[in-house]
């Protein structure tokens, strides 16, 4: 036990970086996957084919190979901000078509009928979008959408891997130099993960059950 | 449903629609061949040394070298390897975990319930660590068992979710035919609940596939180690993007395909697979996927609407 405490520092920046690298990937991810899910509903079909090959690809890259694309390969040709800021591309990059998902599943899952009820009591397409489709879209994207950041939550670890000293790479610090109490160190770390994933998981409970939509 | 939401175009709106999708395809056509070349454009480093381009075939000759692709497929074999032994061991966790999240004893219950949040909130590179770190396993076996202790849990959740969205009904009558409370479950609710989940199943092995490459960190050769490591340090730096490219295909290959299975799953079993909502239109009960849930006795076309 006194690994951990007298390692608390080292774990507190840990836990500063991977809420840094959450929180600005997080934010980036939602403003390109909002983008993407826009190309994927346009009407446009040339749009939409890319915004699909791209979410295709994306997702079925694993993220320790987009995390080592980052890490060494930009680098190589003469793009290094720096490691963190590496990772919060690949992190954003990697998250952004799971967030153009949850959001397309949203509008989709919104009922026809309210569409056409819209239409049918004169609404335009602007109105009708404003007004009754993104209202309930947004509502039951919430859910997902946080989800999605758990997920994200987990996956700066991986970071941890490629540089970036968050929890993960406390952990591996930590755990070199007091070889004696790996499992109190792991154990403390995975207490950190957790109230990062659980704290997200109830909110979500909550938010899903005050903004549930009605039918 | 988009459609819904104006009116029908006229011709003179569908040509204004055509040209728009023809400039969009142009510009981004455009973009991709403006990224192809400025990867494949030779560039001058800081000494003053100029690097050919990435196209270029000096950077591409490795793959001449047949033991370059022996190399890679091993390294693609380890990858599959791990994922099959972890897929196996992630569905029985996952059997037994709903099993024990979806039982009456709150003594069974309870446990269980904290035991799956604990894991599903950690991260799983965390676990291989953990696992390799304190019960010296090896690297594969610190793999193997992270990846099916973390996806056991989700599948764990997805099973529950399958047997709670079940009809009363279906227990009722399992327990008044004279089964047991177990032999209910297993008989009547699990494979009904399992043909259910199979679409998030899958999704889910396509995951623990992708995440066999985070064995890379506790040291397993597989696929990601060998192909963008251990290759690019024996044949030098300059290849380090054909190797990327060439195993980024290989994933990709791999992935795809287990997603294109999962898709079709789920439009085949689909259809009847929402016993709750009730949809009328299930026309063929999908031979194919019965065999999935094996010879339980149950026939696809009896659920409960």
């Amino acid at each position: 036990m006194d690994a951990v405490i007298d390692n608390l520092p080292v774990f507190l920046e840990g836990f500063r970086n991977t809420l840094g690298l959450l929180v600005i990937s997080g934010v980036g991810a939602l403003i390109l996957g909002m983008i993407v899910a826009g190309l994927r509903i346009s009407p446009i079909a040339s749009f939409r084919g890319f915004a699909t090959v791209y979410t295709e690809i994306i997702r079925n890259t694993p993220l320790t190979l987009i995390l080592f694309f980052c890490a060494f390969l930009l680098p190589y040709l003469q793009f290094s901000p720096g490691y963190f800021a590496l990772a919060v591309i690949g992190l954003t990059v990697y998250t952004s078509p799971f967030v153009a998902e949850a959001v397309r599943s949203g509008i989709n899952g919104v009922h026809v009928g309210q569409a056409e009820a819209a239409r049918s009591i004169g609404l335009g397409f602007g109105q009708s979008l404003a007004f009754v489709i993104l209202p309930q879209a947004l509502r039951m994207v919430v859910p997902p959408l946080i989800n999605v950041f758990i997920a994200l939550a987990k996956n700066t670890s991986v970071a941890g891997a490629f540089f970036v000293f968050e929890l993960f790479g406390a952990a591996r610090k930590v755990t070199n130099d007091r070889g004696d109490q790996v499992l109190a160190i792991l154990l403390a770390v995975a207490v950190f993960y957790l109230l990062i994933t659980v704290t997200l998981g109830v909110i979500a409970g909550r938010v899903e059950k005050r903004v549930a939509v009605l039918r | 449903m988009t459609s819904v939401l104006y009116d029908a175009p006229g011709p003179k709106a569908r040509r204004m629609s055509r040209i728009i999708s023809l400039i969009g395809i142009v510009v981004i056509a455009a973009g991709v061949v403006a990224l192809v070349l400025a990867l494949g454009a030779p560039k001058a480093s800081a000494n003053g040394a100029v690097q050919p381009g990435l196209w270029d075939l000096s950077r591409w000759d490795v793959f001449n070298d047949l033991e370059v692709w022996r190399s890679l497929g091993r390294g693609a074999l380890a990858t599959l390897e791990m994922a099959g032994v972890a897929a196996v061991l992630a569905l029985l966790l996952g059997v037994f975990f709903s099993f024990g999240r979806a039982s009456d004893t709150a003594w069974i219950r309870v446990p269980t319930t904290i035991v799956l949040e604990f894991f599903r909130g950690m991260p799983v590179l965390l676990m291989m660590l953990f696992i390799l770190l304190v019960f010296s396993t090896g690297s594969f076996w610190a793999g193997v068992a992270a990846l099916s202790v973390y996806n056991g849990a989700i599948i764990g959740e997805a099973l529950r979710a399958g047997i709670k969205a079940l009809p009363r009904g279906q227990r009722e009558a399992g327990l008044a035919i004279g089964l047991t409370p177990i032999a209910t479950r297993l008989r009547i609710e699990f494979p009904q609940a399992f043909r259910q989940m199979l679409p998030i199943i899958i999704a889910q092995l396509v995951v623990l596939l992708k995440d066999t490459s985070l064995s890379f960190v506790v040291g397993y050769s597989e696929l990601l180690r060998v192909g963008v490591r251990d290759l690019t340090n024996f044949f030098g730096s300059r290849y380090s993007f054909s190797f990327f490219f060439v195993v980024l295909a290989i994933y990709l290959a791999m992935n795809l395909s287990l997603s294109w299975l999962a898709r079709r799953i789920a439009r085949r079993s689909g259809a009847q697979g929402s016993a709750p909502a009730g949809k009328p239109d299930s026309p063929d009960p999908a031979p194919a996927v019965n065999r999935f849930v094996g010879p339980s006795g149950y026939s696809g076309d009896a659920n409960g609407v």
